[in-house]
């Protein structure tokens, strides 16, 4: 436990929860990032331009915090592009076919009270914590 | 225009979310989902910060007739628990257990110049393309 960070873990938590308010209230849209990453190829052009604006905001939101505070974000070094490349691409299919990821299922739909992003919730994190066991308690690989 | 200020300062105070909560730090994410081990439950703090205010004001917000710059709320009219929803939530933490990343903190690594982000961006696409060739 002696990486615990609760206050800038609660205040980031705040500014995602914020985000996801404005799109709501002014743009009647739900935040949820692989939704917006998959939308981009069959969007009209207002669809498109909104959703590039708000990656392009992530991006940029993420180059300027870590511009004045450099201390939060630490590198990962030397984990295998493979496994990466085949742990992204479970993910792209995983939230395609479930319609949604951490921040549109347990951000957004939990907010709304939906029992589909309830569940989806609790099947990902159990299914994340399942994995993560697997991979370093039981084949006791630690990457 | 006024659609794409309002999704862009979204964007910018969810990246600097991101990067403040250090969800963008991949051994911290698979840290928080090693119950077993040197647990490290910050990423609770995360889905509590953010929830503390989607659960204070999206319904209030949802009970307007309509968002201020747009005619309507665009939500999932889904509503019952099939198969795809549960096995793509699952294969989804299987994904995210292995590389310790969603797709937020994935496109949040760009603008970190992390090389990572680049590997993951393009390999969650190939799986959007893979998920659209198997419900074809």
């Amino acid at each position: 436990m002696e990486n615990f960070t609760p206050y800038s873990a609660l205040s980031g938590g705040i500014l995602i929860g914020l985000a996801a308010i404005l799109l709501l209230m002014f743009n009647g849209r739900i935040a949820g990032i692989s939704g917006i990453m998959g939308g981009i190829f069959n969007a009209s052009r207002t669809e498109l331009f909104w959703r590039i604006a708000f990656l392009t905001g992530i991006v940029i939101g993420a180059f300027l915090f870590n511009h004045f505070k450099p201390d939060f974000y630490l590198p990962r070094r030397n984990f295998p592009v493979w496994l990466l490349a085949f742990g992204g691409f479970l993910v792209g299919f995983g939230t395609r076919m479930g319609n949604g990821c951490t921040s549109g299922h347990a951000v957004c739909g939990i907010a709304r009270f939906s029992v589909r992003s309830i569940a989806a919730t609790l099947t990902f994190m159990a299914s994340g914590f399942l994995t993560v066991y697997m991979i370093r308690h039981v084949l006791g690989v630690t990457l | 225009m006024k659609l794409i200020m309002i999704a862009l300062i979204s964007g910018l105070l969810f990246g600097a979310g991101l990067t403040l909560s250090q969800m963008t730090n991949p051994d911290k994410v698979l840290n928080f989902l090693d119950i077993a081990g040197n647990w490290d439950p910050s990423l609770i703090f995360v889905m509590a910060g953010a929830l503390s205010i989607t659960l204070l004001f999206f319904r209030p917000i949802l009970k307007r007739p309509r968002p201020l710059f747009d005619k309507k709320f665009y939500l999932s009219s889904k509503s019952a628990l099939d198969k795809p929803l549960l096995i793509g939530a699952a294969i989804f933490g299987i994904g995210w257990g292995i590389s310790g990343y969603c797709p937020g903190p994935s496109v949040a690594g760009l603008g970190l110049g992390n090389f990572e982000a680049i590997v993951m961006i393009g390999s969650i696409y190939l799986g959007f393309i893979a998920h659209r060739l198997y419900s074809k």
